[in-house]
């Protein structure tokens, strides 16, 4: 007997008998000016969240704070000042990135988590490799809680997508919080 | 073999380190008091929790088989591993047929439970820890100390000392800032390099055939998104039914573990990028036998979040590394003794039974009662000290004739009274750490003779 055989037949003969699964109905109301909550929270945990008007801004924003350096972008609104389309499929080739403007699908109001999938990300890697990560999100996308963010998205997932919240970050060493541990050192929200 | 109470009495030479290590897990369950009263309906995310996961094992070998074949459909390779040395036999065959000699690993608790590092080592294979905390406890040579802080009980004077041998840091440098940098670059350098990379896995949906990872710094990703071939390595039990129950359980995960309101990264992946392999190795190593016992299969619920080693009192001052066993703490305490029963005997006794644990657990495992079980379990079993065996055997004739128990509480009360040291001396184990009560002049018997008595 294959070892998938076993263990799927020791599992069977182990388990208890079935139970339901719960509603996923929430007893309570969120009443929360979801844009503002967004800010405080992402601001909270190391992003740099800013409302802009369109991508003017977000250009003038972008020469103030990342330039000179690398600069890549899913958006043909910044071809001016980024790569929007890569020519190299080797992950490899995107060590040199200095920043990634990419879009997210949603935000999330209760953690000031954004949802980015494969479809936005150019290359997988890239939302991770780069010193530093914008993130371009509508303000209508921000969803109450991580319920309501799996309700938008529904099944959908294209091969890859990930749940951003801030820069990358550790404390491991005395709980001390440093930004930067492998991916970007930095993250902007800019909400359009 | 060195038992948790020998182990903590040498983690407890170094009080002040002792009461650091107490104070910094202290802080980190005040973290997630704080997170935690911030959803008002967290209460109802608990329970639902743990229903969901009532259902996925009440319908686990199902839920499996409808993993295995979306992700069959994704195209990942799907492997099964019936112990830990299949599971390493699994990774070694995948690294021997892309004829790779370096692994980047990603952190995961089940690689450790399979001992996955010395094997590979053994078999002339480097592997390289990516999370940071992880890393650190590498380069000492040691085992992470917790589940979701490998090296908490390190001092940053220490980290230092390391890098400057390995990672070539200034002397005596200590900055975490700085540290972290060196780690930064190091550790690129092998993403990099390395074209196979190897993650854990938090949460499978049977509904979709993807997989969560979540982690803080990006690590897996860094190395699963550059390498050639992607392993992740599961346990059984991280299977949920549905895509829509990540929605309880990110919740729950880092509000529970370190007070975030969610990890940096919850990465959710389906299928290998274009041209890459993935694979997945849904790992038993006893987890079927755990399912059967019925008084302990809740243990299979828990997500490591690892609330329950920062509130417990004895975990706080023992120290990780005094459970002797991969996962320490409350939980690993009701999981290691299903691994193996004689070596992890003394660990259900490595609690004071206050219940803060099973007070704190997202998805609220019974964990102080699973304690209270396991030490039934082991004691009729046989697998306890011959102190312990005796001295309640001895108890148990004692109390089943009441003039003998009479006669040796008089005895003893006398005893306590006029000759102390033959009650408060060394080889009494209840003596050391405790003063020892004041005795009472009478028993409650004598008392209740005396004034109920005649009624």
């Amino acid at each position: 007997m294959s070892s998938r055989e076993k263990i799927l037949a020791l599992v069977k003969a182990n388990q208890p008998s079935l139970t339901s699964l719960p509603s996923l109905d929430i007893p309570v109301d969120v009443h929360l000016d979801l844009v503002e909550n967004f800010t405080f929270i992402a601001t909270n945990i190391g992003s740099r969240v800013m409302e802009v008007s369109g991508f003017d801004e977000i250009k003038e924003t972008i020469a103030k704070l990342f330039l000179p350096g690398r600069i890549v972008s899913s958006f043909p609104e910044l071809a001016d000042i980024a790569e929007i389309q890569l020519t190299d499929p080797d992950p490899h080739s995107l060590a040199n990135v200095n920043l990634a403007v990419l879009g997210a699908e949603l935000g999330v109001s209760e953690n000031g988590a954004l949802w980015l999938s494969e479809n936005n990300m150019m290359q997988r890697v890239l939302p991770f490799i780069c010193q530093h990560l914008a993130l371009v999100v509508n303000k209508k996308s921000i969803v109450a809680n991580m319920h309501e963010a799996y309700r938008v998205l529904g099944n959908n997932n294209p091969g890859f997508g990930a749940f951003i919240a801030g820069p990358s970050k550790t404390a491991d060493i005395e709980q001390s919080l440093v930004l930067g541990a492998h991916g970007p050192r930095s993250m902007t929200v800019f909400l359009i | 073999m060195k038992d948790h109470a020998a182990l903590s009495e040498e983690f407890n030479i170094d009080e002040p380190r002792v009461n650091w290590h107490d104070e910094t897990l202290w802080l980190i369950r005040q973290k997630r008091d704080k997170a935690v009263h911030g959803i008002p309906e967290w209460e109802w995310l608990r329970e639902t929790a743990s229903q969901v996961k009532n259902n996925v094992l009440s319908n686990l070998s199902a839920y499996l088989e409808q993993f295995e074949a979306n992700a069959l459909a994704n195209g990942v390779f799907v492997h099964w591993a019936a112990d830990a040395n299949e599971h390493n036999e699994i990774i070694h065959s995948i690294l021997r047929k892309h004829q790779v000699e370096r692994m980047v690993k990603s952190k995961s608790m089940l690689t450790e439970e399979c001992h996955l590092n010395d094997y590979l080592t053994e078999n002339g294979i480097e592997v390289i820890d990516s999370d940071l905390g992880e890393r650190i406890v590498q380069l000492g040579n040691e085992h992470p100390s917790h589940i979701v802080l490998p090296c908490i009980h390190k001092k940053k004077e220490e980290i230092g000392d390391l890098f400057h041998k390995y990672l070539g840091t200034a002397a005596g440098e200590s900055d975490p800032q700085i540290l972290t940098e060196a780690a930064r670059q190091h550790l690129r350098e092998t993403f990099l390099t390395r074209k196979v990379a190897l993650t854990g896995v938090n949460f499978a949906v049977a509904e979709t055939g993807e997989f969560v990872v979540c982690t803080n710094e990006g690590n897996a990703d860094m190395g699963a998104h550059l390498a050639d071939v992607h392993i992740a390595s599961m346990g059984i039990e991280k299977i949920i039914p549905e895509r829509k129950h990540l929605g309880v359980f990110l919740r729950l995960l880092t509000r529970s573990a370190t007070g975030q309101p969610i990890t940096t990264y919850s990465s959710h992946f389906k299928s290998p990028r274009q041209g890459q392999e993935m694979h997945i190795v849904l790992v038993d190593n006893g987890r079927s036998r755990q399912l059967g016992r019925e008084n302990f299969r809740n243990s299979l619920k828990c997500i490591r979040c690892g609330s329950c080693m920062n509130t417990c009192p004895v975990y706080r001052r023992s120290g990780g590394h005094s459970y002797h066993s991969v996962i320490s703490g409350p939980i690993g305490s009701i999981l290691a003794p299903n691994l193996d029963m004689k070596e992890f005997a003394d660990l259900p006794f490595a609690s004071t039974l206050c219940g803060s644990c099973s007070n704190v657990c997202p998805v609220k495992i019974d964990i102080h009662n699973q304690l209270y079980k396991w030490r039934q379990v082991l004691v009729k079993e046989g697998y306890v000290s011959n102190t312990k065996a005796i001295s309640m055997k001895t108890m148990t004739w004692v109390i089943s004739f009441p003039a003998l128990f009479a006669f040796a509480g008089k005895t003893g009360r006398w005893a306590m009274k006029n000759l102390p040291f033959l009650v408060n001396n060394k080889l009494n184990p209840w003596y050391k750490a405790r003063e020892m009560p004041v005795p009472p002049k009478e028993s409650f018997r004598d008392w209740y003779v005396k004034n109920r008595g005649q009624k």
